[in-house]
């Protein structure tokens, strides 16, 4: 029953009309779940296991897609690159490594940032002004060049054996800390807000602690506009890091994200193996589309000026 | 008009400061300056001496001053990864970044502006619809994948434009130029296209936007009944008056493209001082890192403060503004 409520809720919601009657919305979900189903699925549904040097056959290498060629096989259905690898499979799990990146560094950069921003918006005084002074200076560099820096710190701080093997929380920790500053920036002002309200008062009566305050009263009214913002940052977060991976400092090739594998195939790209870079560039191009449609989207399902 | 120049002028100087202490937390604490020096069977009291000499036993605010005197004078120490001074490796690489920004930037806004008034002109003309699709995949296209696109279609498989480096350059004094050679100048046109080409999609989208909202407008539409031509009317009285958003985004999206010349860069194997700056982190090669910052932060700032007081050349309104807070003493 309780199932049947909630679904005849959802089917009478603003926010389902509005999904349904945009047909550009509703195919970029479509893309959007099929490429998160391929890519979480990947260790079933993947034709091969790329990363596994005892399946890898020379004498595949270099096998172009189905499509195009005499030599193609079916087992290999966009072909191979110069070591054999199935670059249908690479994609698949690369997808998965670029998404999980994505989602964590979207996740930290939200934490930290709603931290932040409660504390600044809730203190206020010298820390508030200490927090967004901080932001200032960190929106005058794009998200892009404090990524690289934190990167390089960290190589400067430990060795590179054992860089590639925290690669992979090092690139999370950078995108995440390179992007907390909007969510701070929201928080503190809907805290602002909120703080003056009449419930926040009754709770600071009854004396409650104000780290409870923050997190029970304050922060699930302005939780609103935070997500939309993670959606929206969701596709530049995988953009970010498919760039510093292509830039050779993300994901080791021993671990290839979509952005690795694009700078692997851009390496052999003069000798005509276009089918290496191509794939995993229209995948990543589709997912990136796709999610930001849907934070688009949202945005706008979501303020109530626009309906 | 002047108090305002000088509190803009002391808000640089002080984010300039917070990343200058940025970079001398870098410079002075990650990784050991004297044991990128020296060699293995340097003795403890040699070692000792040097970083007297050097000043490394100094306070830290001393030694933070002294780090800033000498970046102000372009001396940022030795690279770890080549032991060249790194105020040289920079100057040589600067023309390079510098030319390419500039020819992608006017690329960016000679072709996104004429292409940002006619679809905001005739919104429904298909022309338009298609532009407006194509901005879209733009936009959302990663700046490595529009450059590798282009190598494959015009390098690979046509042959006609080059994939890597500068071409020939002319060399004035320090400065190295790409401009007066047949070979630097087509060794320009991919990669400043695939710099330029997200900053064409924004600005084409935003003039557009600015025009959809001043044709609506009441003096368009006195000025179309005072019998204006066309031309008067779109170039003089709606286009002018896009402007101020337009300086605002394309002067902060220079910044931009200085930041993406490190994409574009590594892809195209420009010798520029983003490629420097991706293979300084590579090796956490710090002095560079520190010096490609101060430097970004300047370049930003410089930029920030420019978009700024053009405002006030361009929008007489804002003067008035100016003059009125002014009297009050604001």
């Amino acid at each position: 029953m309780a199932v049947a409520d909630f679904m005849r809720r959802v089917a009478d919601s603003d926010i389902w009309y509005s999904f349904k009657s945009s047909r550009v919305v509703v195919g970029a979900t479509v893309v959007t779940v099929f490429i998160i189903l391929a890519a979480f699925l990947s260790p079933i549904l993947a034709p091969h296991t790329p990363f596994d040097p005892a399946t890898l056959n020379l004498s595949d290498a270099l096998k172009p897609p189905v499509m195009f060629g005499d030599d193609a096989d079916w087992s290999f259905l966009l072909g191979t690159d110069e070591q054999g690898r199935d670059v249908l499979s690479s994609i698949m799990y690369g997808t998965r490594l670029s998404l999980v990146v994505g989602i964590a560094a979207t996740a930290f950069a939200m934490v930290l940032g709603i931290a932040l921003g409660l504390i600044s918006g809730y203190v206020g005084g010298a820390v508030d002004a200490f927090i967004m002074r901080l932001a200032d200076v960190q929106l005058t560099f794009p998200a892009l060049l404090v990524a690289l820096l934190i990167d390089g710190v960290v190589r400067g701080l430990i060795s590179v054996q054992r860089h590639d093997e925290i690669a992979l929380y090092v690139i999370v920790g950078a995108i995440g800390l390179s992007f907390w500053v909007q969510y701070a920036r929201t928080v503190r002002g809907s805290v602002l807000v909120e703080k003056g309200k009449e419930y926040v008062q009754a709770a600071r009566v009854i004396g409650l602690s104000p780290v409870l305050i923050m997190v029970r009263h304050v922060l699930p009214n302005v939780m609103g506009p935070v997500l939309v913002i993670a959606t929206i940052n969701l596709g530049l977060a995988i953009l970010t890091e498919a760039t510093l991976s292509f830039l050779g400092v993300g994901l080791p090739s021993t671990q290839p994200s979509l952005g690795t594998l694009i700078r692997l195939g851009n390496d052999v790209l003069l000798s005509g193996t276009w089918w290496i870079v191509i794939f995993p560039g229209v995948t990543l191009a589709a997912l990136v589309l796709a999610v930001n449609l849907l934070g688009d989207w949202l945005r706008d399902a979501l303020n109530p000026k626009l309906r | 008009m002047l108090i305002f120049i000088l509190r803009r002028l002391a808000q640089s100087v002080a984010v300039l400061l917070a990343v200058g202490l940025v970079a001398f937390t870098l410079f002075r604490y990650v990784g050991d300056p004297i044991n990128a020096m020296v060699g293995q069977d340097t003795s403890i009291q040699e070692r000792e001496e040097l970083r007297e000499r050097l000043g490394l036993n100094d306070p830290a605010p001393v030694q933070f001053a002294h780090f800033i005197i000498n970046s102000v004078q372009g001396k940022f120490g030795l690279s770890y990864r080549t032991s060249e001074p790194v105020g040289r490796m920079i100057l040589e690489r600067l023309p390079a970044t510098m030319e390419l920004a500039f020819v992608a930037a006017l690329f960016s806004l000679c072709v996104g502006v004429p292409m940002g008034v006619w679809t905001g002109l005739y919104p429904r003309h298909w022309s338009s619809r298609v532009l407006q699709a194509a901005s879209l995949i733009g936009v959302s296209l990663p700046t490595f994948l529009i450059g590798i696109l282009l190598i494959l279609v015009f390098a690979v498989i046509l042959g006609v434009l080059p994939s890597f480096g500068r071409g020939d350059t002319v060399a004035f004094g320090w400065w190295t130029s790409g401009f007066f050679t047949f070979s630097g100048l087509k060794a320009l046109i991919l990669p400043s296209i695939t710099l330029g080409l997200f900053q064409l999609t924004l600005i084409m989208r935003l003039v557009r936007s600015e025009m959809l909202e001043v044709m609506r407008t009441d003096y368009i539409k006195f000025a179309r009944a005072r019998g204006l031509t066309n031309r008067a009317v779109n170039f003089g009285h709606a286009l002018k008056n896009t402007l101020v958003p337009v300086i605002t985004i394309a002067g902060l999206q220079l910044g931009g493209i200085i930041a993406f010349a490190i994409v574009t860069e590594t892809v195209f194997s420009w010798p520029g001082m983003g490629q420097l700056f991706v293979q300084s982190v590579q090796f956490a090669d710090i002095p560079v890192m520190a010096a490609y910052l101060l430097l970004v932060a300047f370049f930003f700032v410089a930029i920030n403060l420019a978009v700024d007081l053009l405002y006030y050349a361009v929008d007489p309104r804002l003067r008035g503004g100016m003059a009125t807070q002014a009297a009050r003493g604001h």
